[in-house]
């Protein structure tokens, strides 16, 4: 414990690192992945091609993953955005599927009701499809947002600072109070980070705690095509 | 606001065709049921009335402009439209629903509100109920909210696609009276869906049997319809051939009742007939007066 009060600085800039490492995959795997699941709701033939792309992306190993992005696009072999670009390619192959699910799962009628209602496409999407979907997504980024916090340890493997130095270091000099600081730490992240998520989505989706229902109604047809896209 | 349908057919792009070489004219300020068996092609044909669905041929006119010359957003702002399952945004409230298609069209959300609060008025419905989530109301309160919300832009052309198919008898009763009760002082031209014969003739002023394909078996009043029926098909449809429709007078319990059986033998209701004579209404009458219905609960109240 003396170790950690002692290296309290140290270790909360090691924590902002990590958070400007995590943040920025888990939003842009949002922005990008809203559209193509959208995409992938509205064409079988885009749903199959972007959820075994996204498969497929998901079973490179990571750190084989972040070695690859400088040679690739051309990064400085030590830069930062090598680690953000695997975590948000990462973050895309997991939300595209949640967000395809969580298009599916409005239900056909609410969305011909739009339709007959005189919302044009445009509104549609922002308007009923974009919030209906909501639980979902939020579910889907809840899983995305986890996961990245605790990948992003991996950078410290690939000389990328993060909360992983923890991991690195303590395992070098043989020290378990700094490894286990590293577990405590990134575990609190994912946690602060979940809890904001879920207060975001209170703030959003008053309907969807208020009403009760339309929660277990509109997760089941998502768990359904989840089952069917495995048989 | 009439509406004519001109030798329409639709053809699906998996080539199923739903409506085949249809034509007939709606007349406006009156209600014309659409009612047929399922898959003959209701739904379609309703749908092409605001481009939802367009036809593969023919054309449709409304006040005699060809609608598909009308862009499809704006054509249905101005049409009302109320569906079996309310189709209300699961999360807006109600009073945002019936507030939600004024607003898309410009109305200051202030006034929109407060129209629709007067339109849960008109339907029957509690303001209580305005700010509620939609999962939080019963079926027959969710469809009242979907036909205030089919009158919020006070459209000219109301379109109802089996409103009250999926809430229980009584509620539909309760529903159908509202209707008719709405449609007296508000007089649209309102097209109405059901496979419900009963409720064609109860809503109808106009009734329309369709056959498979969107074919045309007879239109006429419900009058005209129980009295001549065109062809087996109706006289199958309207329950005639069954002898449902055929009501012998039996001398009920006392002196002043006449009781109503059918051809099976099935009490379907009574006359109150003053010594025991049966006046026979004289010719012009209501079309409302159509009291001698197959329907006990119906026969019973007249
Ligand atoms: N989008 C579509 N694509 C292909 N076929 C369709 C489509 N919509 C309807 N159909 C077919 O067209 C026919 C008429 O359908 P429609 O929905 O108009 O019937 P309906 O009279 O409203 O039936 P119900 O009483 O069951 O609602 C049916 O055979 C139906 O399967
Ligand atoms: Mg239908």
């Amino acid at each position: 414990m003396d170790w950690v009060w002692s290296h309290a600085g140290d270790l909360w800039s090691l924590v902002l690192t990590h958070v400007g490492l995590s943040v920025p995959p888990i939003v842009l795997g949002f922005v990008i992945s809203v559209p193509l699941g959208y995409w992938a709701s509205r064409s079988a033939a885009a749903r199959a091609v972007l959820l075994t792309l996204g498969n497929v992306l998901y079973t490179i190993p990571s750190l084989a993953f972040i070695l690859l992005v400088p040679v690739v696009l051309g990064f400085a072999l030590l830069d930062a955005k090598n680690v953000l670009v695997a975590l948000t390619v990462y973050a895309i192959a997991i939300m595209v599927r949640s967000a395809a699910d969580a298009f599916a799962s409005v239900s056909a009628s609410v969305r011909e009701s739009a339709v007959a209602q005189g919302f044009s496409p445009a509104q549609r999407f922002l308007r009923v499809e974009l919030p209906l979907a909501g639980p979902v997504l939020l579910a889907g980024v809840r899983v995305v947002s986890v996961s990245t916090v605790s990948l992003a340890t991996i950078g410290s493997l690939a000389g990328i600072d993060s909360l992983g130095n923890l991991f690195t270091d303590g395992f070098q000099r043989d020290f378990a109070v700094e490894i286990i600081t590293g577990i405590v730490l990134v575990l609190a992240l994912a946690a602060v980070f979940d809890v904001v998520l879920s207060l975001v989505g209170r703030l959003l989706l008053p309907w969807s705690r208020r009403t009760g229902r339309g929660r277990v109604r509109r997760s089941a047809p998502a768990a359904a095509s989840v089952s069917e896209q495995v048989a | 606001m009439a509406i004519e349908f001109r030798h329409v057919s639709k053809t699906f792009p998996d080539g199923t065709t739903a409506v085949e070489d249809f034509s007939l004219s709606i007349p406006s300020h009156e209600t014309t049921v659409l009612v047929g068996s399922s898959g003959c092609g209701k739904t379609t044909l309703l749908r092409m009335i605001n481009r939802m669905v367009d036809p593969s041929s023919g054309s449709i006119l409304i006040d005699g402009e060809d609608i598909s010359g009308i862009p499809p957003v704006g054509l249905r702002r101005r049409i009302g439209y109320v569906m079996q399952n309310s189709g209300l945004l699961p999360h807006r409230t109600v009073a945002d629903n019936v507030a939600t298609v004024p607003m898309l069209t410009g109305v200051p959300k202030r006034k929109a509100r407060e129209d629709a609060l007067a339109l849960l008025d008109r339907v029957g419905l509690d303001r209580g109920l305005a700010k509620r989530y939609p999962a939080q109301l019963s079926g027959g309160q969710q469809q009242r909210v979907g036909v205030a919300r089919g009158l919020a832009v006070d459209p000219n052309i109301l379109l109802m696609d089996e409103p009250f198919g999926a809430v229980d008898p009584i509620v539909r009763d309760e529903l159908q009276q509202e209707l008719l009760r709405l449609q007296g002082s508000l007089g649209k031209t309102v097209v109405f869906v059901t496979h419900d014969i009963d409720e064609a003739f109860l809503l109808g002023n106009q009734v329309v049997i369709l056959q498979r394909g969107g074919r045309v078996a007879q239109v006429g009043s419900p009058k005209e319809i129980l009295a001549n029926p065109a062809n087996d098909f109706v006289a199958d449809f309207i329950g005639a051939k069954r002898g449902k429709r055929r009501l012998t007078a039996e001398a009920g319990a006392s002196g002043d009742e006449v009781l109503l059986v059918d051809a099976a033998g099935y009490a379907a209701g009574v006359i109150t007939a003053p010594g025991g004579r049966l006046e026979l209404a004289t010719a012009g009458s209501s079309p409302k007066s159509r009291s001698v219905s197959n329907k006990t609960d119906q026969a019973g109240d007249a």
